[in-house]
């Protein structure tokens, strides 16, 4: 018999994975820990390899290197133990178009082996969790996306599991929707189920997830909690106008103090004295003033500034 | 190993040989004394039991396989769950198998109702249909994964299904009608196996070849499965 899991293993534990696809590199050497109970979010662009990491979390893909632990059991030996413990909302709803939510949750609960009596106490319990009620007789074809998604939801919930596993869980919602959502991933944290999120949203992140790893290239290129790589990797004040070359020239000069980043005609501007630099902006402009945006920088200046992401899509 | 859900349609596919046997059995079979030493109602009867299993089977490893397996992600979900890209498989054969077997029993049923299988032998051809159904589940599965595109599945049906439906001795005996040579040629054909052994059944006339047959069956079907089984696992697990 093992010895009993201490409380502060990591729920999930990757070390040195890979992945390759023919030539392409789609995971390279990622190292990934997250601790039990927290929200934890994968970041990154389209392509950053985010959702191959999660296949190789629960275990359908295999890494070409590296070890997969997850509840401190090695992924590739025992997929099946690792899966009966976690559920996972693909990017997709994935649901029987013509049979109700009840009659979805009740399939997905048979490949878990659920039985009645339990399995129909289960639905009805979750049915409830998601508000689901009100539309529990309706076929999910005529869902709107919304439900949809909670029906997702649901379903990853009917095996009970230790962790919760979401890609992309709110893209193409609308906001309420997605404030719902939230604050039922936040409820089920509360209750001590630990939660994966892909996202790449960053204000989805940055009030959902305690800890996050931004990955570009399949690579992880930071990891922490949201304010500290924030204060970590930019300046506190961001400063956004619009401006010619020229005039980028004439107000910077040399100075390469603070971090720019130029899309098209607007400038962003990384700094510790927005004020002073608003100020100079006036000065330069005279009688005719342009808009500034002046915002304390967030994630997404993060994601930007190490991702090396250029908003206009060049390389 | 897993509830399927799925409601099918399954009425069209079952009148299919039922519309066969009405109008050529009942219809051109008028004009005909006999063939093979019966009414040729009853010549047809145990062949349209094998097509009724073939088209059931057949339908769920082409269409609905490759739907599930390119287009609504199925399997994905499935994988999220404790289940293995084998267990997807064995999933699929099974529920091929049982609509096969609905089918030609459904079919078997009409052909007892019209008087055309005697009893109680041809109880026998029974066992024959879920052999059928395995037969050419894997044929199709092996077939969905070998292709990128749906509309290919009118190449399978027109030029492989129904020239095997035409040829493979339901409507007339291949040994009256083609020379040793190609008689040896039309062993290859799969549903020649089920047919024989269906007719052999219903007339209690078992034959040596019957072993062959069955061995055709088991062996054909184990083949191609295990061929799908690294391909649907390799597959899903990219």
């Amino acid at each position: 018999m093992p010895p009993p899991e201490p409380s502060n293993r990591p729920v999930i534990s990757l070390q040195g994975v890979s992945k390759r696809f023919g030539t392409r590199d789609a995971v390279k050497d990622l190292d990934l820990e997250v601790p039990s109970g927290v929200c934890y979010g994968l970041l990154g662009p389209n392509g950053a390899g985010k959702t191959t990491t999660l296949r190789m979390i629960y275990g359908v893909t295999r890494p070409s290197a590296g070890r997969v632990r997850v509840f401190g059991i090695d992924v590739c030996r025992e997929p099946r133990a690792v899966r009966a413990r976690l559920g996972v909302t693909l990017q997709e709803n994935v649901q029987i178009e013509s049979l109700d939510a009840a009659a979805n949750l009740k399939v997905f609960g048979r490949y878990h082996l659920i039985r009645e009596p339990e399995l129909s106490r289960r639905v009805e319990a979750l049915i409830d969790l998601l508000e689901l009620r009100s539309h529990e007789d309706v076929p999910v074809v005529a869902l709107s996306g919304g439900y949809r998604r909670r029906l997702a939801i649901a379903m990853s919930l009917m095996n009970e599991p230790e962790l919760l596993v979401l890609d992309e869980p709110t893209t193409g919602l609308d906001p309420a929707v997605r404030l719902a959502l939230w604050s039922r991933v936040r409820e089920l944290r509360a209750g001590g189920t630990s939660v994966l999120i892909t996202t790449h949203y960053m204000d989805e992140a940055e009030r959902l997830c305690d800890r996050v790893t931004i990955m570009s290239g399949g690579r992880a290129v930071s990891e922490g909690a949201p304010r500290e790589l924030v204060a970590r990797h930019v300046a506190p004040e961001v400063v956004e106008f619009n401006c010619s070359p020229e005039e980028e020239r004439i107000l910077f000069g040399d100075d390469d103090s603070a971090r720019r980043l130029r899309a098209g005609p607007r400038l962003v501007v990384y700094t510790r004295g927005a004020t002073r630099l608003a100020e100079r902006i006036r000065a330069h402009d005279g009688g005719d003033q342009r808009s500034l945006v002046i915002r304390p920088s967030n994630l997404e200046d993060v994601f930007l500034a190490t991702t090396g992401a250029r908003l206009e899509g060049a390389p | 190993m897993y509830g399927r859900t799925w409601k099918s349609n399954l009425l069209p596919h079952f009148f299919e040989p039922v519309f066969y046997l009405t109008a050529i059995g009942i219809g051109v079979g008028s004009y005909i004394t006999e063939m093979g030493g019966m009414s040729y109602a009853a010549f047809l009867a145990p062949g349209l039991v094998c097509v009724a299993a073939m088209n059931g089977a057949s339908f769920e490893a082409t269409y609905n396989f490759f739907v599930r397996l390119n287009f609504e992600k199925a399997y994905d979900a499935m994988l999220t769950a404790p289940l293995e890209p084998d267990d997807v498989l064995v999933g699929e054969i099974l529920w091929a198998v049982t609509r096969a077997t609905i089918y030609g029993g459904a079919f078997y049923a009409v052909t007892a109702l019209f008087g055309l299988a005697p009893l109680p032998q041809s109880i026998l051809a029974l066992a024959v249909v879920p052999l059928a159904g395995l037969l050419f589940a894997a044929m199709g599965i092996t077939f969905s994964l070998q292709i990128e595109r749906i509309d290919l599945f009118s190449f399978y049906f027109t030029l492989f299904l129904t020239p095997l439906f035409l040829f493979s001795g339901v409507f007339f005996p291949l040994e009256e009608r083609l020379s040793r040579g190609w008689l040896l040629v039309a062993e290859i054909l799969p549903l020649v196996h089920p047919v024989r052994l269906a007719r052999a059944a219903f007339q209690a006339d078992p034959s040596p070849t019957a072993i062959w047959d069955v061995a055709y069956l088991v062996g054909g079907s184990a083949a191609l499965l295990l061929w799908s089984r690294r391909v649907v696992a390799r597959r899903l697990t990219q």
